[in-house]
């Protein structure tokens, strides 16, 4: 399934924040969008899943979610939003509960996620109990369980630190290499959209439109930390921004 | 020269952080109840204090032993007991129905938190009266009474631990799909319940308040009756024999909830 973004404006009041966003996202893709503070970028992953609605144009699914899928269009959220009152089991047990997913099934598909995101070990741990990174991986985990087609990931390593980020972004490859996924990724760490990223969109500062769409060939597998030619990438990626990401910057202090 | 030296020794930093981090001090609330009574018995004994101001506490630990020796103790204790079940459950379960209900829906919202306000602060002693001419004179205006005093701080707590809810977590759950029920049932409500549990609390001490002003009117048995009887014929011994079982009335329901905050709210960092 594809998801097409079709002449997407934007505002809030007065103030414009998305100007005329056109953009395809094709199935198997991770998609990055990045951009200055205050561009829009997590206000275009709301957009894309239903969480709020654009001034004008539209967002479109093209084509069918794949079989089983439960939640085509699933987020990833920074802050995790993880359930402090149920243990990581019963996190994923409560995205599928509603959907009629209950015992030996749901078990299931949680023993298997966990697998995938390593936490077998973690299932009756509540997340007070973890640290940032692991609470992401069962945020994560969480969204696997419902087969998405879709993955709206807002900014889901910005509140790790930088080691832990490294690990998480090698888990996510691992993942992405096991069974290909296709995912929106906002943010605004630019290792990250080189690293994860097919297809990087930069977004200008606001109103926010495409400035340029970066497309990197290299698969994730062979895209180690420190590449030269992801580096290099890396720099154009913020030659671009640079200035715009100071007028920005500048700009919030006017408010 | 040595006045440079003595300068350039080196200085241990003084500390400054420390403090404003409760600690658990355990045995602090015993100790001082046990000074205050300890104060009394012998102010009261050597006359320090005269025996009008104050009973001496053997004495009403003694006449707390005689109303347990005669049986009167649990007389008084199962209609006042009762009442209090009653009243506070009645006043606590719907104060949180229509707290729930306020904190989900706007309009009920606009239109009931100015009325919730308005009733808060009416002194419910007052209406007494006109609940014996409502619900008649035996059980029934007691528990309203009762039920009414619990009714608006249980609204107001709970309401405010609804909109306390984290929001992102309600996005979450509209994210995967949760049906409405689902979102209220798993997110909002365990989300409320620690504003609930507290606001529970405060509930639970005006319930016994209002148990006594409930029994100043056709009450023949209960703490309440009992002390009034013993205020009106000026017997201070079993005026404070009645306070005391009320203090210990309020620290058990006090304790619980603690105790129902343990278990419930253990995911608590």
């Amino acid at each position: 399934m594809d998801i097409r973004l079709d002449g997407i404006s934007h505002s809030y009041g007065e103030t414009e924040v998305l100007r005329d966003i056109s953009l395809d996202v094709a199935s198997g893709q991770i998609v990055c969008l990045v951009g200055p503070s205050g561009c829009g970028k997590s206000t275009l992953l709301r957009f894309l899943g239903g969480l709020e609605r654009p001034t004008s144009g539209r967002v479109l699914q093209l084509g069918v979610p794949p079989e089983g899928c439960l939640n085509p269009l699933t987020y990833v959220f920074q802050d995790f939003a993880l359930l402090p009152w149920r243990s990581v089991r019963g996190n994923i047990s409560l995205v599928l509960e509603d959907h009629g997913i209950r015992g030996a099934k749901a078990q299931e598909i949680i023993a298997d996620v966990l697998a995938r995101t390593k936490l077998t070990d973690f299932a009756k741990a509540l997340p007070k109990q973890l640290s940032g990174g692991m609470k992401q991986r069962v945020a994560i985990a969480r969204a696997l369980a419902v087969k998405p087609a879709v993955m709206l990931m807002d900014e889901p390593l910005s509140a790790l630190d930088s080691q832990t980020r490294e690990l998480l972004m090698d888990d996510l490859v691992a993942l992405w290499e096991r069974q290909p996924f296709t995912a929106v990724y906002v943010t605004h760490n630019l290792a990250e959209a080189v690293r994860l990223g097919h297809k990087i969109v930069v977004l200008s500062r606001r109103p926010g439109r495409i400035r340029e769409v970066v497309e990197i060939a290299k698969p994730l597998s062979q895209r180690a930390y420190a590449d030269a030619e992801l580096e290099q990438v890396q720099k154009h990626l913020w030659h671009l921004m640079r200035d715009e990401a100071r007028a920005a910057d500048e700009e919030l202090l006017h408010v | 020269m040595s006045d440079t030296s003595f300068a350039r020794q080196p200085l241990e930093v003084r500390f400054r952080g420390g403090g404003f981090a409760p600690k658990r001090r355990r045995w602090v609330g015993p100790a001082v109840f046990v000074v205050l009574i300890a104060l009394v018995e012998w102010g009261t004994r050597s006359g320090f204090i005269s025996a009008l101001t104050l009973p001496k506490p053997s004495d009403v630990l003694a006449t707390l032993i005689e109303l347990w020796q005669s049986g009167m103790f649990v007389k008084h204790m199962v209609p006042s007991l009762t009442r209090l079940a009653v009243g506070a459950a009645l006043g606590a379960s719907v104060g949180m129905g229509v707290g729930i209900l306020i904190g989900l829906f706007s309009y009920i919202r606009a239109g009931l938190v100015p009325l919730t306000a308005a009733i808060f602060p009416i002194p419910k002693i007052a209406l007494l009266p006109l609940f014996v001419i409502w619900f008649g004179i035996d059980e029934g205006s007691k528990y309203a009474l009762i039920a009414f005093g619990t009714f608006t701080p249980t609204v107001v707590a709970t309401y405010g631990a609804v909109d306390n809810v984290d929001r992102s977590l309600i996005r979450m759950g509209q994210s995967f799909g949760l049906s409405w029920m689902s979102i209220v049932r798993k997110i909002v409500l365990p989300g409320a319940m620690p504003g609930i549990l507290s606001g529970l609390r405060i509930s639970l001490a005006i319930a016994i308040i209002l148990l006594v002003a409930a029994e100043m009117l056709g009450a023949q048995y209960g703490i309440g009756a009992y002390i009034l009887e013993a205020g009106a014929l000026y017997d201070l011994e079993r005026l404070f024999a009645g306070v005391v079982i009320l203090s210990l009335l309020g620290v058990l329901t006090s304790g619980a909830i603690g105790l129902i905050e343990r278990r419930v709210l253990g995911w608590r960092s």
